[in-house]
């Protein structure tokens, strides 16, 4: 540290910070990779003096030390320039001769990243690794009267439906009367989550319908994605392939100008309309896209003017209360298109989530019910919503199931969870996990953005920079010398790939349950789990 | 695995034939018990069509409990079989008091209740005498209506037949049902014994359900109290048969499209697509699983079997005009009818329902690609 830098109470040093890079001047050849890719400027050209002592094996000339300088890597120590440990710099590194290690212990930096008074926000997971999901485990292993089937010979019906179903009785007498009946859409239940066009870049969102309509239309997967709160680009609204996306309305309505005028010209109607009233990343906070992101065009998409941050306000200020909006809202949408898109809410999970799931049950335009726990991902919130708001999933979407089992409504409302579904890379299991506690289907974003666009990020508090739009690989830029990293094309061959993938893997669980004729929603008599209290509370088997 | 045998004759049959098949059919069932399910009644039951029949186990103490049940309510007793339990007890059945098959007069009160009513009725007293022997242990009550008797008992079903003298005149019937168990838990539970009963419908199974689950407290959630017991993952191919018929109102061949309905194509082509559609989604939780062999008897007599999607159960229908039996191997109807032409026996795959009408002339095959007919 130079002799004239005052020390003030956010001075750090390298070992204050959650990150601190390694580098070995050995392998270093100084080519300037890894200070040109840093996306938080962490590295600057180090100037080094040394002192070299030069000994003589003669009597004359004496031995002397001499100053010599060499030049390196020096790390900014600044909470601003802080090291996020997205590794790029090994990434590009040609000699690995660099590389972020995490500090040993709990960071000093986490006291001073509110300077200006300005809480820390980030993008990225709850801070929390691990979750329930993955100590599910299928004890129901058809042994005794089954014949196993066989996941990759025999036929298997996974597919699950959106919608809100009337009870038999009723459907067949209005199916007589001719009467309205709400529209139901068959879908794959591994949903793609609302990831706004804004919050991803344009070739992250280029990629993902790249990847759906090619599932859809070669694969015969009917694999849906939701647009998040950001609208939809004009060319996609006025597409056949508006088919395969469920449009998402929240409390900023952005973009909803844009889609409203696309109304008449549409050519598809849209799988759904979601509407988030929720979110599991920061229940009861609002969507929030920085002002680094918004460029001109998303800014025309949106309906904003450029250049300015785009909090969305934390509830639907045009509504009284949450039971008038998804009455109003649900049906004024359903209006929209003729009453032929299903419309349905999602929530965060919280223990008021039963209310909100009564409610929607007296409501027959309610097509189903999202859930986003606690473990859900986003592309920014402030850091303690994240951290200390909000309801596991696996309990709430067990509780809300078991009401609707005990209302006879299980087959009418289709819930569908979100929130750390793959959040260890066990997506199947997971998603499988949650289907048996008595989820129609499941969403998951996080893991798409890990598996199809190579995130950096996790709950390490690696990376976690999509707020600032300086995505270093590009997912959540909106910088085009970001986002030119991501090519399309590889996303959607990524994409394919994981859901192609996944429904092998879903199947490889399912087989040996004995089930293939239909998607064991509820089949919880398959679950056990090594924990006697999360047992009870999710009223599955407790197995040691 | 448990074996299945029914039959359906103009002339009535003892119910020792099924369950002789049954021992033919031995290699395939564990002889830990049988069930048995007898409809359109001969002998003393021939003249009393209309009266309700009580079949069930009960002690000394629970037959007076039942006594004076029914007494209180106003039935009276207008004929009773007795089964004579014999004083040397054969090994593996355990000892019991009384085998009750009772028809009663309906109380006056009743006069002039419509069948339906009647068969409410029916269904609330057998649940309450049902629940009354659960808490003592003195009763088990199988079914309780009008032309069918029903018999449940641990033990290999040919000796349990001999056991309790079932070769006798005055039991025979036009449709019999028998299923010989494989007994897979250890506390045998008569309750978990196929065939199973409500309001008229009766079904048995052999094969594993493996959705169970969802199914039952999908059933349970209906708020009907005839959907209950679950003893068994097979009682609910009886509850859903009841729930396709009377709950919806829809004929035998839409069972299928309910527990197995069509996928992709099959079901795009299907010249009732659209309704068959509202019909899998809206009936979603009754989609079984897991291989399973139905049969199962209506109430018009008619007697059916059907597969599951992938036919992972053996299952054959034979006979000729006048006697058609269902059976789980070809042996086992070999047995009862060797005098049938065999090329016409009929194997139901996947998409099958086969159906021996009331008439007995003939097997009737509906496919599930078929036009829906039997939709009232």
């Amino acid at each position: 540290m130079p002799a004239n830098r005052p020390i003030t109470p956010s001075t750090l040093s390298i070992k204050d910070l959650l990150w601190q890079i390694l580098w070995n001047k050995d392998k270093c050849t100084l080519c300037g990779s890894c200070t040109a890719v840093c996306p938080v400027h962490a590295l600057e050209l180090g100037v080094f003096r040394k002192r070299v002592v030069e000994t003589s094996l003669d009597l004359n000339p004496a031995s002397t030390n001499v100053f010599k300088i060499y030049h390196g890597i020096r790390q900014k120590t600044d909470p601003q320039h802080a090291c996020v440990g997205c590794g790029m710099c090994t990434m590009v590194c040609p000699n690995d001769a660099i590389i972020p290690a995490r500090s040993d212990e709990s960071d000093k930096l986490i006291y001073h990243q509110n300077q200006g008074g300005q809480p820390r926000r980030r993008g990225g997971r709850r801070n929390v690794v691990g979750g329930i999901l993955d100590q599910i485990k299928f004890i129901r292993i058809s042994m005794l009267t089954d014949p196993a089937l066989d996941a990759g010979r025999h036929e298997f019906e996974l597919r699950t439906l959106l919608g809100r179903i009337l009870s038999p009785e009723d459907n067949l007498k209005y199916l007589k009367e001719n009467g309205w009946i709400p529209p139901v859409r068959e879908i794959y239940p591994l949903v793609i989550g609302g990831m706004s066009f804004g919050a991803l870049s344009p070739t992250m969102w280029e990629g993902l319908q790249m990847g759906v309509a090619y599932l859809n239309e070669e694969m015969k997967m009917p694999v849906r994605m939701c647009t998040g709160e950001g609208g939809c680009p004009p060319r996609l609204l006025r597409s056949r392939f508006l088919q395969y996306v469920i449009l998402q309305i929240a409390s900023g309505y952005f973009g909803w100008d844009e889609i409203l005028h696309a109304l008449p010209d549409m050519k598809a109607d849209p799988c759904a309309v979601e509407i988030k009233y929720g979110q599991g990343a920061k229940p009861g906070d609002g969507g929030l896209l920085m002002w680094y992101k918004v460029n001109k065009l998303i800014a025309a998409i949106r309906g904003v003017p450029a250049g300015v941050s785009l909090p969305s306000p934390p509830t639907h200020q045009t509504k009284y209360s949450i039971e008038e909006a998804v009455a109003k809202m649900t049906q004024s949408m359903y209006m929209a298109w003729g009453f032929r898109v299903p419309v349905y809410p999602k929530i965060s999970a919280s223990s008021t989530s039963l209310a909100v799931l009564n409610n929607l049950t007296r409501n027959n335009y309610a097509a189903g019910l999202a859930i986003d726990g606690e473990d859900g991902g986003t592309g920014a919130a402030y850091n303690v919503s994240m951290n200390a708001m909000g309801h596991p999933i696996a309990s709430n979407v067990r509780d809300c199931y078991l009401n609707l089992v005990k209302l006879g409504k299980q087959n009418e409302i289709p819930l569908f969870a979100g929130g750390g579904v793959g959040k260890t890379g066990n997506l199947a299991s997971n998603a499988a996990a949650l289907i048996m506690l008595g989820a129609s289907g499941v969403q998951t974003g996080k893991y798409i953005m890990q598996a199809a666009a190579g995130c950096l990020g996790s709950e390490s508090d690696r990376c976690n920079i999509c707020n600032v739009g300086l995505c270093p690989k590009g997912i959540t830029s909106q910088d085009p010398r970001l986002y030119r990293r991501l090519n399309s094309e590889d996303v959607a061959q990524r994409i394919v790939d994981v859901f192609l993938s996944f429904d092998t893997e879903l199947k490889k669980i399912v087989a040996p349950l004995g089930r293939s004729t239909s998607l064991p929603i509820g089949m919880s008599d398959a679950l056990g789990i090594n924990d006697y209290h999360a047992a009870e509370r999710l009223k599955i088997q407790y197995v040691v | 695995m448990c074996r299945l045998f029914a039959l359906t004759s103009e002339t009535p049959q003892s119910p020792m034939v099924a369950l002789e098949a049954l021992d033919i059919m031995r290699e395939g069932h564990d002889g830990s018990g049988v069930g048995l399910f007898l409809r359109d009644l001969a002998g003393p039951f021939e003249d009393i069509k209309e009266s309700p029949i009580l079949s069930g186990i009960f002690t000394t103490e629970g037959l007076k409990r039942l006594d004076s049940f029914m007494m209180n309510l106003g039935f009276m007793t207008k004929y009773k079989l007795s089964i004579r339990v014999p004083k040397d007890q054969i090994p593996g059945v355990p000892e019991r008091d009384f085998y009750l098959i009772r028809a009663y007069e309906y109380p006056k009160e009743w006069e002039g209740l419509c069948f339906e009513e009647l068969g409410e009725k029916l269904l609330l007293i057998r649940l309450q005498l049902r629940e009354m022997g659960q808490e003592k242990e003195d009763m088990i009550v199988f079914s309780f209506w009008p032309d069918v008797i029903m018999l449940k008992e641990i033990g290999d079903p040919l000796r349990v037949g001999h056991y309790l003298g079932l070769d006798r005149n005055d039991l025979k019937a036009r449709v019999v049902m028998a299923q010989g168990r494989q007994n897979t838990n250890y506390a045998i539970n008569l309750y978990a014994c196929h065939p199973f009963f409500v309001e008229g419908y009766s079904t048995m199974t052999n094969g594993e359900n493996t959705a169970f689950i969802p199914i039952k407290e999908y059933l349970m959630s209906r708020g009907f109290p005839g959907y209950t017991g679950f003893q068994s993952d097979s009682e609910v191919f009886t509850h859903i048969l009841h729930y396709t018929i009377k709950k919806l109102g829809l004929g035998v061949d839409a069972y299928k499209h309910i527990i197995t309905p069509l996928q992709g194509e099959d079901l795009e082509n299907h010249p009732n697509s659209d309704f068959l559609k509202h019909l899998k989604r809206t009936c979603r939780r009754l989609i079984i699983d897991g291989p399973n062999c139905v049969i199962g008897c209506l109430p018009d007599h008619s007697v059916f079997m059907a597969q599951d999607r992938k036919k992972l159960r053996p299952g054959v229908v034979g006979g000729h005009p006048g006697y058609y039996a269902f059976s789980s191997e070809i042996c086992g109807l070999d047995a009862v009818i060797p005098d049938r032409d065999k090329s016409k026996d009929f194997q139901p795959m996947y998409l099958d329902t086969v159906i021996v009408g009331p008439d007995r002339q003939e097997i009737t095959i509906c496919q599930q690609t078929d036009p829906l007919r039997l939709q009232r």
